[in-house]
């Protein structure tokens, strides 16, 4: 059984349960994803199934190469966990059926990319008073250290600088529809990157949720 | 494509038939609600004071006179299968989208001139 798959993220819109509860789901296109390569703990010293998703417009001979096996010229290539080695083969299709209604599933995306952004946005620091005599403090970010002991600002102190574009995991997201014909997973909630943004689901780590 | 995408999956979960309503009609809604372990029909009946957004989020809201003239106004989603049947009562004619002005008004300063067609 694979453990993951890749997708991409589509749209958010709502769905309503059969119990009428309406929920915020997002659109995953998951898969088709091909197998392109299985690695073996003899030879690679670890068990990992590597999976294809989406078409190179313009493959170049290496890629070319790499790709030949599978069928397919995957523009996207990640290794995944898997149970049973045994069960697959390169050039084997999996298809969002993998995933379950009800089940629990873990999202992997790129986060958007904020650019460069001040405290407030990047840590939620509080800034200054806006009024009582103040200038330039309303979006400060206060002291940053002590004075001449240590007389250095210490590793890792929040400050402003680049936010986002980076790599998100979000847990135990639950997984409302399965669309095998459109390869399509409708999962509660939201997930991180911004629309057509590539993102790994994989079964929940944290397990599943008995009912 | 994916906007396509999109309006066909929530397409998928319209009610199979609505009756044409707007602001100003008057609509009685049976919705259904759960008690402990039993689902009932309840009716909540009022006046049609606004419809917003599309798609599958589309809803309304109703705005009865309770018990003690007090003003109750409940939104329902469109689309939403806990909504059993909506019917029609009477056409209203008003000249704007949204009737928040009912909201100051009460007896007969409230009333909502029938539609003839």
């Amino acid at each position: 059984m694979i453990q993951a798959m890749i997708g991409r993220k589509l749209a958010m819109t709502q769905y309503f349960d059969e119990t009428g509860v309406v929920h915020p789901v997002t659109v995953v296109e998951t898969g088709p994803n091909v197998v392109t390569q299985i690695r073996t703990a003899e030879k690679d010293g670890y068990e990992a199934v590597q999976l294809g998703f989406g078409l190179l417009k313009k493959p170049n001979k290496p890629e070319t190469g790499h790709r030949a096996a599978s069928g397919f010229m995957s523009a996207h290539l990640r290794e995944v966990k898997a149970d049973n080695l045994g069960d697959f083969a390169v050039g084997q299709v999996i298809k969002a059926d993998a995933f379950a209604e009800g089940e629990l599933v873990d999202v992997i995306g790129t986060s958007k990319g904020r650019g460069f952004q001040g405290g407030v946005k990047r840590h939620g620091f509080s800034g200054g008073p806006k009024t009582h005599g103040q200038s330039d403090r309303l979006r400060a970010p206060g002291s940053i250290g002590s004075s001449a002991t240590p007389g250095r600002v210490f590793k890792g102190m929040k400050m402003a600088g680049h936010m986002g574009h980076e790599r998100v995991t979000v847990q135990n997201l639950r997984v409302m529809k399965v669309d095998p014909e459109r390869n399509l997973l409708l999962i509660q909630g939201s997930v991180p990157g911004p629309n057509k943004g590539l993102v790994t689901i994989q079964r929940a780590i944290k397990g599943q949720r008995k009912k | 494509m994916v906007a396509q995408l999109v309006r066909s999956l929530e397409s998928e979960q319209y009610r199979a038939e609505t009756p044409l309503f707007g602001p100003g009609d008057t609509v009685r809604v049976h919705a259904k609600v759960v008690e402990g372990t039993r689902e009932r029909i309840q009716v909540f009946e009022g006046v049609v004071i606004r419809r917003r957004a599309g798609g599958i989020n589309e809803n309304f809201t109703v705005r009865r006179i309770a018990s003690h003239g007090i003003g109750v106004e409940r939104t329902f989603l469109l689309h939403s299968p806990r909504i059993d049947r909506i019917e029609v009562t009477r056409r209203g004619r008003v000249r704007r989208a949204k009737l928040y002005y009912l909201r100051g008004r009460t007896g007969r300063a409230a009333r909502i001139k029938e539609r003839r067609t």
